[in-house]
């Protein structure tokens, strides 16, 4: 048994400690809203906060995830209140939607680093895939969010 | 709500049809949120139910895959329906024959078709439920319907003052005759069509609700992981099937064709499965096959006579005759389409009943694969289309499906198959690589008299959709090379069609993907081969086809085209026309001493015609941009042995954050007849890039993609 702390919740799961953080998200506690692009390390699609700061869920093993306070898509607010899940709907950034609960996440991770990123700022920090192109406007809602928080 | 039992609720939903008793219909919920949040609802038509409360299911027959048509067909409804707009919800389409495509015969997505084809006939069931309820309140108060109208979701008597809002009046309405002809709106009555709205599925999208194929979760649910034969058509020649299922988890090793999918109780463990499985290939007869040996018969298929795709004038004359003669050929690789959900499917297959929970765009391809595979008559296939992370032309193919039934099949539960990135990689449908070679022929005053083009190219359709092959042309290699918007007196386009046992598919714009990059380079050549502006140079070419020209003033005029630029920076310039929108793009680079392009800026003009939701039109050509200078300056597809040689992000590589240019989206202004947006911004792309590089170094790019290239010496 493996304990974890997710969304500030206590679970326990039964799983081989080798298994990636990302599946027993999504396959154990049936949380799906963190995605699988990639299994590698390469598309930030499965990121999730680890104490705080942005990880790749698919790259860690739960093992190494047994003391962290773990946040996801889920837990980032109850109810889209997040200034990124606002600005996000403001500027209308989501395409087909797959990459983008990592992006939120991402860029919540950068926000609350960097209240005020600049363009710069953003090229480095953000380097989630988004095969459907939403760049301009993620770019565009990271500093709308700024400017909520 | 009535459901079958608890444990499927989730995706059990009563559905009342107009004139038939209540039937079950099964849909997924956009959200998972909202799964249980839905109050009993009376269709009016196929398209359309009403609830008690007012609010508004729009049946939407065309998959969600990022180009927001969950948004734009619910808007073409609402228009006519007069709909209160915050009411009204998309829902995906089942399985029916109301739903079919009205531009292929089939219930599927592509070919940017959705708006121009449902345009109509969702204007039409809009339009006819508006009808019904306004009959049925005119029923109801005793007075003529022509004293009523319908606002904002409700229906109005102008003399008494009395209204009723169409939930009150759904279950009346729905026992009416439906009009034959139901009045439409002029264009310039529109109060939704035309103005931007926020797409309806966006907030799903930003909390983790959004269901995509992936995300699907049924009762008794096993995982299924894929292995199968690196080279194309290759076999299963061994593997150690008892190591995988000594594995904690596995339930069964089921074979697919041309390899196994394991089953286990998590995603993890079935891959864990296949990893142990040890499994080897008898390559088969494309071991040989590589990128060389396919660029070299290309080439040499150059030689060869084609079908002919447009013919007109005397070419061969003219080209004696001309002041100056170009001749050039030029190149594409094959190129997967990487879309971020990797292929998946869930299938649960009794028996006598499969349902099947997929990202897919194409229902009917779907359900006429799963009769072929279980024998079941398509009254018991249920297809539930989830959300679908990107398609691109990928999704319309069935290979995940197969695996997902043939595995459900043999271990009679539900099994949702997930393939690795590397999975989805090598085992495409890709675009077809081709060769193009032209000559061009300039009169005296330097413009072209006489084009003569060639295109070796695989066929997709022969494949897919064979009826639509005809006289040796497959139109989709041709599109973009046959029909040129240019006054050029004299033209000969044929067409080569050369299998390679590579599987072809439709990849986002399919044939103008290559030959807009051909056609929009060849006519770039002529104009520097006699010194004129590019620019100009087209529109001088453009003198009968207004609708082409303003597209390119527009793109000039937006882009600064001939004035200063910060230096070292350069200027390309393209228009194509796709899918029957033409789009004109500039690109503006700049070359670092390393060699590497860094593009600044692209900026568009679309002219789609009438436009539905202005900011997805502009999202689109983001979309589309973005996807094509991942195509130019990095994408490759290469094949090595018979296999594809890249297999993740790390070597098949997409445009990032830092790389993305500023894009500037303008749409022309007009009503004529709609046309697709899905696609039309990917064509003029690499044109403009490669056309830009010329412009810095006088080093004409002929294969792309640019990074084979050496620019540093250039
Ligand atoms: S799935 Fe984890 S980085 Fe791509
Ligand atoms: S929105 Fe589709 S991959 Fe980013």
């Amino acid at each position: 048994m493996i304990t974890l702390k997710i969304n500030k919740k206590v679970h326990q799961v039964d799983v081989e400690p080798d298994t990636p953080l990302l599946w027993v998200l999504r396959d154990t506690l049936g949380m799906t809203g963190t995605k699988f692009g990639c299994g590698i390390n390469q598309c930030g699609s499965c990121t999730v906060h680890f104490n705080g700061l942005p990880i790749r869920s698919c790259s860690v093993p739960v093992s190494a995830a047994q003391d962290a306070e773990i946040l996801t898509i889920e837990g980032l607010s109850p109810d889209r209140t997040h200034a990124v899940q606002q600005a996000w709907i403001e500027e209308d950034v989501p395409q087909c939607g797959y990459c983008q609960s990592g992006q939120i996440m991402a860029a919540a991770a950068l926000l609350s680093q960097n209240p005020k990123p600049t363009d710069a700022d953003i090229d480095v920090a953000m380097t989630n895939i988004c095969r459907c192109g939403t760049y301009q406007r993620i770019r565009k809602a990271i500093h709308r969010a700024a400017e909520l928080i | 709500m009535e459901t079958l039992n608890t444990s499927r609720r989730t995706f059990i939903k009563t559905m009342t049809l107009a004139g038939g008793g209540l039937m079950l219909g099964f849909h997924l919920p956009i959200s998972s949120k909202f799964a249980e949040a839905s109050t009993k609802e009376q269709a009016i038509n196929a398209f359309i139910r009403i609830a008690k409360d007012g609010d508004i299911a729009v049946m939407v027959p065309s998959s969600e895959m990022g180009q927001g048509i969950y948004t734009a067909l619910p808007m073409i409804v609402a228009e006519e329906l007069e709909a209160d707009w915050t009411k009204v919800r998309p829902e995906m389409a089942p399985l029916g024959k109301e739903f079919k495509n009205p531009a292929f015969y089939m219930q599927s997505t592509g070919g940017s078709t959705s708006v121009k084809a449902w345009w109509q006939p969702l204007s039409q069931a809009g339009a006819t439920a508006r009808e019904m309820l306004i009959a049925a309140a005119a029923k109801k108060w005793g007075v003529a319907a022509t004293e009523c109208e319908a606002k904002n979701g409700m229906v109005l008597h102008k003399g008494s003052g009395k209204k009723l809002g169409y939930g009150d009046l759904v279950e009346s309405a729905s026992k009416l005759q439906a009009p034959k002809n139901p009045a439409m709106k002029p264009k310039d009555q529109y109060r939704l069509i035309g103005k931007s709205v926020k797409r309806l599925d966006t907030p799903a999208k930003v909390d983790g609700s959004a269901v995509f194929g992936i995300d699907v979760r049924v009762p008794n649910m096993l995982y299924g992981s894929v292995k199968t034969s690196p080279v194309f058509g290759g076999e299963v020649a061994s593997m150690n099937e008892a190591a995988a299922k000594a594995l904690k988890g596995v339930k069964a090793v089921v074979p697919v064709p041309n390899g196994v999918v394991v089953v286990a109780d998590s995603y993890w463990r079935a891959k864990k499965g296949v990893d142990a499985l040890d499994i080897q290939f008898k390559d088969g007869k494309h071991a040989n096959l590589s990128n060389e040996s396919i660029s070299k018969s290309f080439h040499q298929a150059l030689e060869n006579k084609g079908a002919i795709a447009h013919a007109g004038g005397d070419v061969a004359a003219n080209l004696k005759v001309a002041k100056k003669t170009i001749e050039v050929e030029y190149e594409v690789p094959f190129l997967a389409h990487a879309t971020m959900e990797p292929q998946n499917c869930t299938a649960f297959v009794t028996q006598d009943s499969c349902e099947i929970w997929s990202p897919t765009q194409g229902q009917d391809p779907a359900a006429f694969v799963i009769s072929q595979l279980t024998g079941l008559p398509p009254e018991k296939i249920k297809i539930n289309t989830t959300f679908l992370g990107g398609g691109f032309g990928r999704r319309f193919e069935q290979d995940f499906l197969i695996h997902a039934v043939l595995a459900s099949k043999a271990v009679g539960q539900p099994v949702k198959v997930v393939w690795s990135r590397e999975e989805d990689t090598q085992h495409d449908f890709y675009r077809p690589c081709s060769v193009s070679k032209f000559q061009i022929g300039l009169g005296t005053d330097g413009m072209p008299v006489a084009w003569n083009n060639r295109i070796v190219c695989p066929s997709i359709l022969t494949r897919v959709l064979p009826q639509y092959v005809k006289n040796g042309i497959d139109p989709t290699s041709v599109e973009g090379a046959n029909e040129l918007p240019y006054g050029i007196p004299h033209q000969h386009i044929d067409y080569v069609m050369k299998d390679t046992g590579i599987p072809v598919g439709f990849w986002r714009s399919v044939g103008s993907s290559h030959n807009a990059f051909y056609v929009e380079s060849a006519i770039d050549e002529a104009a520097h081969a006699s010194n004129q502006d590019p620019y100009q140079f087209r529109r001088k070419l453009l003198d009968s086809q207004p609708r082409f020209r303003t597209v390119l003033d527009m793109v000039a005029k937006n882009s600064g085209w001939g004035k200063s630029l910060p230096k070292g920076h350069f200027q390309g310039i393209a228009l194509a026309k796709s899918f029957g929108s033409i789009v004109g793009e500039v690109a503006e680079i700049s070359i670092t001493p390393e060699g590497q392009v860094q593009v600044h800026r692209v900026v568009c003009v679309i002219d789609c015609g009438s436009v539905v939701n202005p900011d997805t039109v502009v999202a689109q050509m983001e979309s589309g941009i973005v996807f094509g200078l991942t195509a130019t300056l990095n994408g490759t597809i290469t094949i090595n042995k018979g296999r594809v040689i890249e297999s993740n992000f790390h070597d098949y590589k997409m445009m990032r954050m830092a790389e993305t240019p500023k894009i500037d989206v303008e749409i022309v202004q007009n009503t004529e007849a709609p046309g697709g947006v899905g696609e039309p911004g990917t064509p003029p792309v690499a044109p403009a890039i490669t056309n830009a590089i010329f412009a810095a170094t006088g080093y004409r790019i002929r294969k792309l993609p640019v990074s084979i290239h050496d620019l540093k010496s250039a």
